[in-house]
């Protein structure tokens, strides 16, 4: 008995380091995260602008120096950027700043709930679409085609137009327009992975089709998912920067990056720093989203 | 003349984010031309570095550190691009293992042949055809004028490489290396591959430099041989010296962890190497097999260096072992081997298959195409006993996959059944099987990467089974989680590691694990070991057939290997085209009388002796789609002892031998005597 005893300790041995990790061997999932992160450089920056804008939203009430909706006309006497007012105010005095950064609540609360709740029907359908094949892959995978070749904003107008301007509505209509995409990387996932050996085996122990499709495959979906998700997150926010712009956003007066833009936009040749900066703003969100989906990217191709 | 190939200690670095790895370290070697050198390893010993490095073509990251490569005479180190670049294809082409990487899909086989001697500027288009059509008719491509308009896709798997082979050879290059350029073909085709590259070899005079982890095609092609371990070369000399009286301890483990045709019957262990290969043996100061080595002893072997020594002098046959000549004292001792075991057909009949047939609907519908019908399984009947090992043996195709899907129910059959105890599983796919049949039947799979979830922990996909399957609650499944880690010899530490952290000899035992979890009657293998290095898979079987003969369970083992058919399997099924041609105990199938194709696969699998002669049969020709009927024997169209129209016409009478039975149209004589069988001494040993 020693012979193969012997065998398998030196077998154990050789695969931690082969693993290329000392570390013990599970560790949690925000560790885990937080490693591939910390491994790429673009991800970090990414993080790093999106946790600027988080605490942004939830110190909001402490750090902006002025109420937002605060109106001072007295002010349009120098509106640029100065000592008292860092980033100018707008064109109805209002300092921009304070508008940023409770207007970061607003895109920060919607933009996420609506991607998150466009992933939930995204991964239901595409796990379905995927697993069970057939009509029901056919009619979800046609349904969304069609939703996908419609040209977004006009949805997006039709949609507000008729149910009004809400937060509720825009996270819907987001959520709806988005879920196709998603629906269509997990079911590329379950597709390929439905065949491998392991799927088999839970077949073979009797597992049902919800166990096998959530505990089997939808682990494996993970990694693209959660690059997505971040990708969908910038697309949204421009999402509802345009909503905001065209006037079907969130309702005035409270702060909304897209309003703000739309606001000021016909005075843009007198007072431009009214316009660029939200513009500004939402692009530094934007590019955060995409910065740390690439950067997750590629951490999780080299590991 | 200069060698052809010339390495002088040449050493590459990786350089990754974890800082400098050596890869290879101090390897040597010359080929003269003409000269054929087989360099074998396991995975991870560097032998693919060896030979890009021979092209300069190393990978970004990877770096010749110390040493020179010498082709023809010349350092590759000082050559411009524009040197190396006549150097690769003119003086040395490169043969890789998958054909169809080195295939560009959107031209002709035509066009890539001829491409060679136009770039060259050797030939104009009409020479260049020529050339191309003569190449191909070199390489045994029928019809080579029509082969010439082919695309890649169109032609099978041993076609591609004998293109790739016959595209290497239109330079006419001095030296040709060849990357594991059987490993995804069938036996037969192997075989016939390797014949014609032997062939070739003498024809064309070029060097070969032959990279392989199999050591019985290296036997049948190279006349040296290097062993190469963690990035270093352990062993090189003669072929047949290296074969009769390997000196070095990892040497003579690859040789006696592989299982043989020839061994005198089932039962006999192998011997596997203990251990893996780890990235860390190629750093290591002293011998880098030293951790799995039983012979290792402190100072000597783990301080230094460790040079080549000569094994006998004179005749360049070295190996690099700071202990020789104790381990070739050691060695002679322990020359004993275990007796084997004769097939009982008397243990209880398990699983009764009776004319199991499985056809798969192709087309209809939406497809436009005709409905076709593939005949994946036809009226397969044959017995699974309890506590013994069936073997179900062919080449790709013939059905054997289908079979294992079938009985475990992970497809439905079209006809016939197969009963274990009461209950027919044949037309029961597994989601209508009652919990405790499907706990009865078990299964293995192949591929190590995805039999594991890369999700879940070793400790989940072992809990769940005992969980679904035995309804154990969570603290008594965690215990027995504990006893089934012991059974297949795994530490408890593992428990917490997923599966990418484990080695695949490693996930294999969990898969096994995992399938004894539900104290299964029967398990079915589906090539559990192919995907394994050598030294683990004789690990992996020995474990197995413990562990199933001990518990009296039976056994299904899918495999094309016939040597480990022959080491483990107490009843053998040879399979063609979704048939069963021929059935009986293991003992017997592989003795004569043998039907045409199992004398053929036996002729075709490669032995690890390299005076044994070439095959006496080839099989030509492909197997034919399963969508054709055929009425008489479905090998009539590749049987080299086909009688004539008879066997086109009708099919074929079983002839029984007892419990042996052949399925053909030969009148077979009956095995004479046991005592007949030839008996040649195990080489090596």
């Amino acid at each position: 008995m020693s012979a193969p005893k012997r065998a398998i300790a030196a077998e154990t041995g050789a695969a931690a380091p082969a693993a290329g990790a000392a570390a013990p061997a599970r560790r949690g999932a925000a560790k885990r995260a937080w490693a591939l992160v910390g491994a790429s450089p673009i991800a970090m920056i990414g993080g790093a602008i999106i946790l600027f804008w988080c605490l942004c939203a939830l110190f909001a009430p402490w750090v902006a120096p002025y109420p937002p909706n605060k109106i001072d006309p007295a002010q349009l006497v120098y509106p640029y950027p100065s000592w008292r007012h860092w980033l100018g105010v707008d064109h109805l005095g209002r300092d921009i700043l304070s508008r940023l950064i409770w207007g970061a609540r607003t895109v920060l609360i919607v933009a996420p709930i609506a991607v998150f709740s466009a992933a939930a029907l995204g991964i239901v359908l595409g796990l379905v679409s995927g697993y069970r094949g057939g009509v029901a892959d056919a009619v979800i995978m046609r349904v969304g085609d069609t939703l996908l070749a419609f040209p977004k904003i006009i949805l997006y107008l039709i949609i507000m137009a008729k149910f009004g301007a809400s937060a509720f509505n825009i996270i819907a209509v987001i959520g709806v327009t988005n879920a196709p995409i998603i629906a269509r990387i997990v079911r590329a996932v379950t597709l390929d992975v439905k065949n491998r050996d392991y799927v088999a085996a839970a077949r073979m122990r009797g597992e049902s089709p919800l166990y096998i499709m959530l505990v089997e495959i939808l682990p494996n979906a993970r990694g693209p998912l959660i690059v997505d998700v971040f990708l969908r997150l910038g697309y949204t926010t421009i999402a509802i920067g345009v909503l905001g712009f065209l006037g079907v956003g969130l309702p005035p007066p409270d702060p909304d990056w897209g309003g703000m833009i739309k606001e000021t936009y016909g005075m843009i040749f007198v007072w431009p720093h009214m316009t660029i900066i939200p513009a500004v703003a939402i692009s530094s969100l934007v590019i955060g989203c995409n910065l740390l989906a690439t950067g997750l990217r590629e951490a999780a191709h080299d590991g | 003349m200069a060698e052809v190939l010339r390495f002088e200690s040449v050493s590459i670095d990786y350089i990754g984010k974890a800082g400098r790895q050596p890869i290879v370290s101090g390897v040597s070697f010359a080929i003269a031309p003409g000269a054929s050198l087989g360099l074998v390893g396991e995975s991870g010993c560097g032998k693919s570095t060896v030979a890009l490095a021979a092209m300069r073509y190393l990978p970004p990251g990877m770096r010749i550190s110390a040493g020179r490569i010498l082709v023809e005479g010349h350092d590759t180190a000082g050559m411009s691009d524009k040197q190396l670049s006549a150097i690769r294809g003119n003086r040395i082409a490169m043969i890789y293992q998958d054909p169809m990487s080195s295939l560009n899909p959107v031209m002709t086989v035509g066009e890539q042949l001829m491409e060679v001697p136009l770039l060259h500027g050797v030939a104009d288009r009409a020479g260049a055809y020529r050339r191309a059509v003569a190449m191909l008719g070199e390489v045994r491509l029928s019809d080579p004028e029509l082969m010439m308009a082919r695309y890649p896709h169109q032609l099978s798997g041993g076609q591609q490489q004998r293109v790739v082979i016959a595209m290497a050879l239109m330079a006419e290059p001095a030296l040709l290396i060849m990357d594991e350029p059987t490993t995804g073909l069938d036996v037969t085709i192997e075989a016939a591959i390797l014949e014609l590259v032997r062939e070739l070899r003498s024809k064309f005079g070029a060097a070969i430099l032959f990279i392989s982890h199999n050591l019985g095609t290296v036997a049948r092609i190279c006349d040296r041989i290097g062993v190469l371990y963690a990035g270093r070369l352990v062993e090189s000399g003669d072929i047949r010296a290296v074969f009769h009286r390997p000196a070095h301890p990892y040497t003579h483990g690859l040789l006696a962890a592989l299982p043989r045709l020839d061994a005198s019957g089932k039962g006999g262990r192998l011997s596997p190497i203990e251990g893996t290969l780890t990235a860390a043996d190629r750093a290591r100061a002293g011998c880098a097999f030293g951790p799995r080595c039983a012979h290792v002893v402190v100072a000597e072997c783990t301080e230094r260096t460790v040079p080549l020594v000569e094994v006998e002098p004179g005749t360049g046959h070295v190996a690099r072992c700071a202990r020789l000549d104790a381990v070739r004292r050691a060695l002679h001792a322990a020359a004993a081997k275990g007796g084997g075991e004769a097939a009982d057909a008397g243990a209880p009949i398990l699983l009764d298959v009776k004319n199991l047939t499985k056809h798969y609907e192709l087309g209809g519908r939406f497809g436009g195409r005709a409905r076709r019908v593939v005949r994946a399984l036809s009226e397969a009947t044959f017995q699974a006993r309890a506590g013994q090992t069936l073997a179900i043996v062919g080449e790709s195709g013939c059905g054997k996959s289908t079979l294992a899907k079938t009985i475990s129910g992970l497809i439905a059959a079209t006809r016939g059944e197969a009963r274990l105890g009461g209950a027919d599983l044949a037309r029961m796919p597994v989601d209508r099987r009652p919990r405790d049949l499907r706990r009865r039947i078990q299964m293995v799979f192949q591929n190590p990467d995805s039999t594991l979830n890369p999700s879940h922990s070793v400790e989940f996909a072992l809990m769940r089974p005992l969980k679904v399957l035995r309804g154990m609650k969570q603290a008594e499944a965690k215990r027995q989680v504990a006893r089934l880690m012991e059974q297949v010899q795994l530490p408890p530490e593992l428990l917490a590691r997923m599966p990418h952290q484990l080695s695949g000899g490693q996930r294999q035992r969990v898969a096994i694990a995992r399938a004894l979890a539900g104290q299964p009657d029967l398990v079915v293998a589906d090539e559990p070991v192919s995907a394994l290095d050598v030294s683990v898979q004789a690990a992996i079987l020995n474990l197995l057939s413990d562990l199933l003969r001990h518990a009296r369970i039976g056994l299904i083992v899918i495999s094309h290997d016939l040597a480990l058919v022959r080491h483990m399997a107490d009843w053998v099924a040879v399979m063609y085209l979704g048939r069963i041609v021929e059935y009986g105990p293991a003992d017997r199938v592989f003795a004569p009388p043998y039907h045409p194709y199992t004398e053929a696969l036996l002729a075709a699998a490669p032995k690890p002796d390299p005076d044994e002669g070439p095959p006496k049969v080839i099989l030509g020709g492909a197997m034919p789609s399963p969508t054709q009927v055929v009425a008489g024997c479905p090998f009539a169209s590749r049987c080299p002892r086909k009688l004539g129209a008879l066997c086109d016409a009708e099919p074929p009478p079983v002839r029984r031998f007892g419990d042996h039975w052949i399925a053909c149209h030969i009148d077979l004589p009956p095995p004479a005597a046991a005592a007949e069988r030839v008996a040649r001494p195990a080489a090596g040993a």
